[in-house]
């Protein structure tokens, strides 16, 4: 039923255009002086020396990649979910095959501490 | 095409403002409730009993000036807040306020995954924020961010699966009609994921106690350090409404929609008079004030601590509540 995404469409247009919109009459309306020192990055006072873009923890890498792996299986029992009245004991067995294999995956990370901060 | 075009884009143009308007008054709601938890008074100049700052605000906001850093990507710094804003708003596209078709702007069979994809597409908004900027404060609230968005998520998706195995359906309306079917709210039979869903959907917002990416005491201002006049409005805006939003769906999910309570006791039917919207926004301003009630009463989590609970704590639990709801499913 592909006429029923042509409201959302319509929801996507109209919001884009009134955050477009909303940055617009603000620009009409506001105040704008600028001087050097106004447009410097925020720094506690302090003047910036380096670029702001440098290196940061690997960690962060290391929870995107967990994220997609989990993610996406999490997204295979979506449907396994909606039809599960009609699968019933097939259906349970297969995902817990399915979510013991996760959960093997899962419990790897854990003890090689990939889910550890600091 | 007065019906697929026109009406639709009425009621998307009501219900956004409907949206703005209350995120406004929202924001006057959020200091009243902790001034009177923390014994004060709250705005009170503005209007009678400040009423009038929720209007005051959004004209300050307009007039402000709005600085783009001289470092910063242009073109980047201003899309940030766009995208930031537009998926928060798009969510509202499936959310039934009533059982009429009059009530919702759409009904598609794929509505749950739909909320949870598009939400997704906010951290975009927030890490785009942070990198855009080129300022060091930005940049790490915005990894900090990203990261407790993204790992909060999981345990949130995987939570919705066991809903879904009770729902038996993806469609937001289909949910509540559940609802109305097995004569309880899913709150009573799913109270674990509730929870669940309660406290992933306060970091998803970023809210108190998780509301690292904004911590003031250590990152400043968070990921919108840089942003001031109506870009940083966008963001509050995009704040607000998601945190309007996860309570509409968890109003669907767990607190049966437009339902009155017990549904199924015909003894309460007098209680039908009181219109279906009224219940739901009812519910929904329950537990918005829920969410401001934490915020007043909690101290924040240390990050460490954070990343700790969601990905060791709530996980297992969501797993465990998929495994158990399945089980019981198929005994019974």
């Amino acid at each position: 039923m592909p006429e029923a995404y042509l409201p959302i469409l319509i929801f996507v247009v109209v919001a884009i255009v009134v955050a477009i919109g909303i940055l617009l009459v603000a620009s009409l309306v506001r105040s704008s002086k600028y001087n050097k020192v106004k447009l410097q990055p925020y720094e506690c006072g302090i003047e910036t020396d380096t670029d702001a873009r440098g290196r940061y923890s690997v960690r962060y890498y290391l929870i995107g990649m967990l994220f997609v792996i989990f993610d996406v299986e999490t997204v295979f029992m979506f449907p396994w979910a909606v039809i599960m009245d009609e699968l019933l004991l097939f259906g349970l067995i297969e995902m817990l095959v399915f979510l013991f294999i996760l959960v093997l995956g899962y419990v790897y990370a854990w003890r090689k501490g990939a889910l550890e901060w600091v | 095409m007065i019906d697929t075009v026109f009406w639709p884009l009425v009621k998307i143009v009501v219900l956004l403002n409907a949206v703005m308007v209350s995120v406004t008054f929202m924001t006057l709601l959020e200091r009243k409730v902790i001034a009177w938890a923390q014994s004060r008074l709250g705005p009170m100049r503005v209007g009678p009993y400040g009423v009038l700052q929720a209007i005051a605000d959004p004209i300050k906001l307009i007039l402000k000036e709005d600085i783009t850093p001289a470092k910063a990507d242009k073109v980047m710094f201003t899309l940030a807040p766009i995208m930031s804003l537009v998926p928060a708003f798009v969510v509202f596209a499936v959310i039934p306020f009533g059982a009429d078709p009059f009530y919702y702007v759409a009904d598609i069979n794929v509505g749950l995954l739909f909320i949870v994809s598009v939400t997704s597409i906010g951290v975009y908004g927030i890490i785009l924020a942070g990198w855009a900027s080129n300022s060091k404060y930005p940049l790490l609230a915005s990894l900090r961010a990203s990261a407790q968005l993204i790992s909060y998520e999981i345990a949130v998706t995987m939570t919705l699966v066991s809903l879904i195995l009770t729902a038996g359906t993806l469609s937001m309306v289909g949910i509540v009609e559940a609802q109305q079917e097995a004569g309880v709210w899913f709150g009573f039979i799913q109270p674990v994921a509730f929870v669940l869903v309660l406290i992933g959907g306060l970091a998803e917002t970023n809210r108190a106690p998780f509301d690292m990416p904004e911590a003031e005491q250590e990152l400043t201002g968070g990921f919108h350090t840089e942003y001031s006049g109506m870009r940083f409005a966008l963001f509050f805006l995009a704040e607000y409404a998601n945190m309007i939003v996860i309570s509409a769906v968890i109003v669907v999910l767990f607190w049966g929609g437009w339902l009155r309570p017990f549904p199924s006791v015909d003894a309460l039917a007098v209680l039908d008079y009181i219109p279906q919207w009224c219940w739901f926004f009812f519910k929904m301003f329950m537990v918005l004030y829920l969410f401001i009630w934490i915020r007043a009463t909690l101290p924040r989590y240390r990050y460490d601590q954070l990343m700790r609970i969601g990905w060791k704590v709530l996980i297992p639990i969501a797993i465990a509540n998929v495994v158990i709801t399945a089980v019981v499913k198929v005994l019974l």
